[in-house]
């Protein structure tokens, strides 16, 4: 088992080795470098260039390249062209709230997906089973963006029922309980959208899980013993089929992550995602590159530890 | 042997099947007449009378002129949607058939040579698959020269990685199949092994994978224009109509500019992708009968 995880977390040197190329080749050929936040028309062109050189941005690709990536494992990202402030605090403020975002998402979707699953399973080829499926397909065919613009325009818009832009209402002063309260108003629209379409993955394996335990020995056993059919299931069968979900959670948060740029501009949610578009659509590169990393380190790693949990769980992985 | 072997064609199989699900064969029909009526309809319209601007008539609620209203330029809705749906399902079929070659093609390669070949790719492939592909695609459209062609060469680099998967795997099956083995025992070149034999023969999943990358393609297409990242302004498409909405005063007040294309894209989705899963189920129905 050991050799399987540190295997599994050498993976990620290369693949770590080559985002960071992928980027700074990208930010190579990008327009603007560290100065353009910095210049104002006044400034001669040679003023320019002795600058440049002062900062080392004319020496060569690989120095740059190793200057880039020991100052990016200090923390240091450099400064945004457009807040001229750090990259790393302009992230830091728009971080808790995508955090915040991906958790509650990622608690509705497990509450929605794992009754769900374990109903279809129960209850195959059942009129509940049929339903759980089309439920499915249209979870997998409905195009995120339009999925939250109509749920943004029927239960915000039409209904009133939810607040309809923003993580929280400026109106209220931090810290009371009201605060957190319209904080938790603002975030289930976004989550409950995200949620309802990252359930399918669940549901389905849930779903055959349940239906390959069914026949299994241990089943017998408990129904020749005289246990009760939804003690069979809720209980025996459930913790037998629920490996695979437990696993998945690392790759739910990774996908509510990567769903979460579209969900986070609808709702015009300030968090990460958000950052992101306004960041490209303003050549905001630094902020830009910095987001890229951090998005591609967050999948990396996500995508290890799930690998990783099911090797843990799973005994039959753990022997090989 | 003749109609034998007509009647095992992946092709007939894949139709038998369609026929047997009526809703499949409905979807199929409906989202080809669709198409078809949207093709035929655009190609009558004067593209430059339907981005003309009229500021008399901005902002219209729908009425028996302007069948879906017309927008703050005064332009007709109806036909900005049939005239942007004509243009989403080019950029659609086009891209999707472009990244299922590439992905049809490193899949066979990856599937028949296995050992070493495979291993190199499938790293490739893992390694694409973990970067944030909508954040590379956003940030290439973005340094990148503005055109539709490399809008659609960057969707088309990220986008194949799916069909390279699946092809893949089956191949894999296929390889060890004895079919494959007569075949280099024969002496036959391993290319043509592969064109002639393995491709028959898995041409099923290619089907049911390009129906579903197109309507993966028609998502990424709206969902980034939507951001502002997608087709230029002049070239109407269902995305801009939906970028509308992307205002609060429009989404509330004037559901008519974003809400037809939203629906049009949605009910194209559901149809194309209940296909490709009856489809999906043939492919699979036939794997287990062999």
């Amino acid at each position: 088992m050991w050799k399987m995880i540190v295997r599994r977390f050498l993976i990620i040197i290369p693949q770590m080795f080559l985002l960071t190329i992928i980027v700074f080749g990208m930010s190579y050929i990008m327009p603007g470098d560290a100065l353009t936040g910095l210049i104002d028309p006044t400034i001669r062109p040679e003023e320019i260039e002795r600058l440049r050189e002062l900062m080392g941005l004319n020496r060569p690709f690989w120095v740059r390249y190793w200057d880039w990536f020991t100052s990016m494992l200090q923390g240091d990202f450099g400064n945004s062209f457009h807040h001229a402030r750090p990259v790393t605090h302009i992230i830091g403020d728009r971080l808790p709230n995508t955090i915040r975002l991906s958790l509650v998402a990622t608690v509705f979707t497990y509450m929605i997906a794992v009754p769900l699953g374990m109903l279809a399973g129960r209850f195959r080829e059942t009129i509940i089973d049929k339903t759980i499926i089309a439920y499915t397909f249209f979870a997998m065919a409905m195009p995120t963006i339009i999925f939250a613009l109509i749920n943004l325009f029927v239960f915000g818009f039409t209904l009133n029922w939810f607040p309809i832009v923003g993580s929280v209402d400026p109106r209220i002063d931090p810290g009371t309980a009201a605060y957190w309260l319209s904080r938790l108003r603002h975030l289930i629209l976004p989550a409950l959208t995200g949620a309802l379409l990252s359930t399918i993955f669940i549901i389905n394996v849930l779903r055959s899980q349940i239906i390959d335990n069914e026949n299994s020995d241990f089943v017998t056993t408990a129904r020749a013993k005289g246990v009760p059919r939804r003690v069979i299931y809720n209980r025996h069968i459930f913790r037998n089929a629920a490996l695979p979900v437990y696993a998945g959670i690392g790759f739910a948060i990774v996908g509510l992550l990567g769903g979460s740029i579209f969900i986070e501009q609808v709702f015009g949610f300030p968090g990460m995602g958000q950052l992101f578009v306004s960041s490209i659509t303003r050549r905001d590169f630094t902020v830009v590159n910095a987001l890229i990393m951090f998005y591609g380190t967050a999948t990396m790693v996500g995508t290890m530890l799930s690998d990783i949990f099911i090797t843990i769980a799973d005994p039959r992985i753990r022997i090989q | 042997m003749e109609t034998a072997n007509k009647s095992h064609s992946p092709m007939r199989i894949l139709w038998r099947e369609i026929c047997s699900d009526k809703l499949a064969l409905f979807s199929l029909f409906f989202f080809i007449t669709v198409v078809t009526i949207v093709f035929i309809w655009a190609g009558l319209l004067d593209p430059r009378a339907v981005l003309r601007q009229d500021l008399r008539n901005t902002n219209i609620a729908p009425n028996s002129e302007f069948w879906l209203g017309t927008d703050h330029a005064g332009r007709n809705v109806f036909n900005l949607l049939i005239v942007g749906a004509r243009n989403s399902f080019i950029i659609a079929f086009t891209l999707a058939i472009a990244s299922s070659l590439i992905g049809i093609t490193v899949g066979l390669i990856a599937g028949f040579y296995a050992g070493t070949v495979d291993n190199i790719i499938m790293r490739i492939i893992d390694f694409l698959t973990m970067i944030p592909g909508l954040m590379l695609i956003l940030t290439l459209i973005v340094i990148l020269p503005d055109s539709v062609f490399n809008f659609g060469l960057i969707l088309t680099i990220l986008g194949w990685l799916g069909m390279a998967r699946t092809i893949r795997m089956i191949t894999l099956q296929q390889g060890a199949m004895d079919y494959v083995k007569a075949s280099k025992t024969l002496g036959t070149r391993n290319p043509v092994i592969i064109v002639r034999e393995v491709v028959p023969n898995i041409l099923s999943f290619m089907v049911v994978n390009l129906t579903l990358a197109i309507a993966g393609t028609m998502g990424v297409e709206t969902g980034l224009t939507f951001l502002g990242f997608g087709l230029p302004p002049d070239m109407p498409s269902l995305g801009t109509l939906i970028a509308t909405a992307a205002s609060p005063l429009n989404m509330q007040l004037r559901p008519w500019l974003w809400l037809p294309a939203a629906l049009f894209v949605l009910v194209m989705m559901l149809c194309i992708n209940y296909v490709g899963q009856a489809l999906n189920r043939a492919a699979d129905a036939r794997r287990r009968r062999v």
